[in-house]
């Protein structure tokens, strides 16, 4: 029982970095923080099928490994803030029973990305970043929609995950 | 909570999304002024400052690496870096008041001031 508990853990770590290689790999637009999410797909699949302490274990864990695998120093305070603002906001809107996977998540896409920015605010002392705000809004919530269907689908579809 | 009710608050929520996203973007763009200067700071201290009808090249020397700037046609690029994501030469040209150019993993950050009419900031405070 424990052991494969552990073992699941380890293959949804091991997805969620997948996702994050596979996301690095991508062209991107060349703002800071527009990204798909790709890892979100897990962590939004955990906190529906395993619960909310089960996920941010796992976003924590990720995030950990992400920035000591690919990133510098200033990449984990960016990712840490995005990842925790963003399943904050996941955790409390998904409690309050309104939304489905889809809303959560572009709730999750949009904070993720205000994480991001109110670091770089904080770091790079610029309140200049005002600009930024229009795109990251409207690319959180294109990804967080697109996450949130495939999520609901994953939740919906995937056998007998819970230990 | 029906699914109709939750699927139709979703769609709520997009559509506030997208509103907030768009009313942002005409704020900005309605306050935007022709740039004036280019600031340059690194690590927050400001290290330099260029006028931006000037064609000029500047390298920026930080601890973490370089950036080479260039001015041109009124213009600030990052024309290239070594930085690991090469986000910053990826951000193309700005050229009004308040756009920035932001190069997270060497913390530098080139910001196009206002011009003699007030600029981006003036507009908005
Ligand atoms: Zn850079």
């Amino acid at each position: 029982m424990r052991a494969s508990k552990i073992a699941r853990y380890g293959l949804l770590v091991a997805l969620a970095l997948a996702l994050s290689y596979a996301e690095s790999l991508l062209p991107s637009p060349g703002v800071p923080g527009v990204k798909l999410g790709l890892p979100n797909l897990v962590v939004v699949f955990a906190l529906y099928r395993l619960g909310t302490a089960d996920a941010w274990a796992l976003s924590l864990v990720r995030v950990l490994l992400v920035s000591l695998l690919f990133g510098n120093g200033a990449s984990l305070a960016y990712s840490l803030a995005g990842a925790a603002l963003s399943l904050a906001v996941m955790c409390l809107l998904k409690r309050t029973g309104k939304f489905s996977e889809t809303g959560v998540s572009v709730a999750g896409g949009v904070a993720h990305n205000a994480g991001q920015i109110a670091v770089a605010v904080f770091l790079l002392e610029t309140t200049r970043l005002a600009w930024y705000l229009p795109v990251l809004c409207l690319s959180g919530t294109v990804a967080g929609i697109l996450i949130g269907l495939v999520s609901a689908l994953l939740v919906k579809r995937v056998p007998e995950f819970k230990s | 909570m029906d699914r109709f009710k939750t699927h139709r608050n979703d769609v709520l929520l997009i559509a506030a999304l997208l509103i907030l996203a768009g009313a942002l973007a005409l704020f900005l763009r309605l306050g935007r002024h022709s740039g004036g200067t280019v600031s340059v700071t690194v690590g927050g201290e400001m290290v330099a400052e260029l006028p931006l009808d000037e064609d000029a090249s500047l390298p920026i020397e930080t601890e973490s690496g370089t950036n080479l700037l260039v001015i041109e046609g009124a213009a600030a690029r990052m024309e290239s870096a070594d930085c690991p994501d090469l986000l910053c030469v990826k951000m193309g040209a700005i050229r009004w008041a308040g756009e920035s150019i932001v190069c997270l993993p060497h913390q530098v950050v080139v910001t196009v001031e206002g011009g003699p009419d007030g600029g981006f900031d003036a507009a908005a405070r």
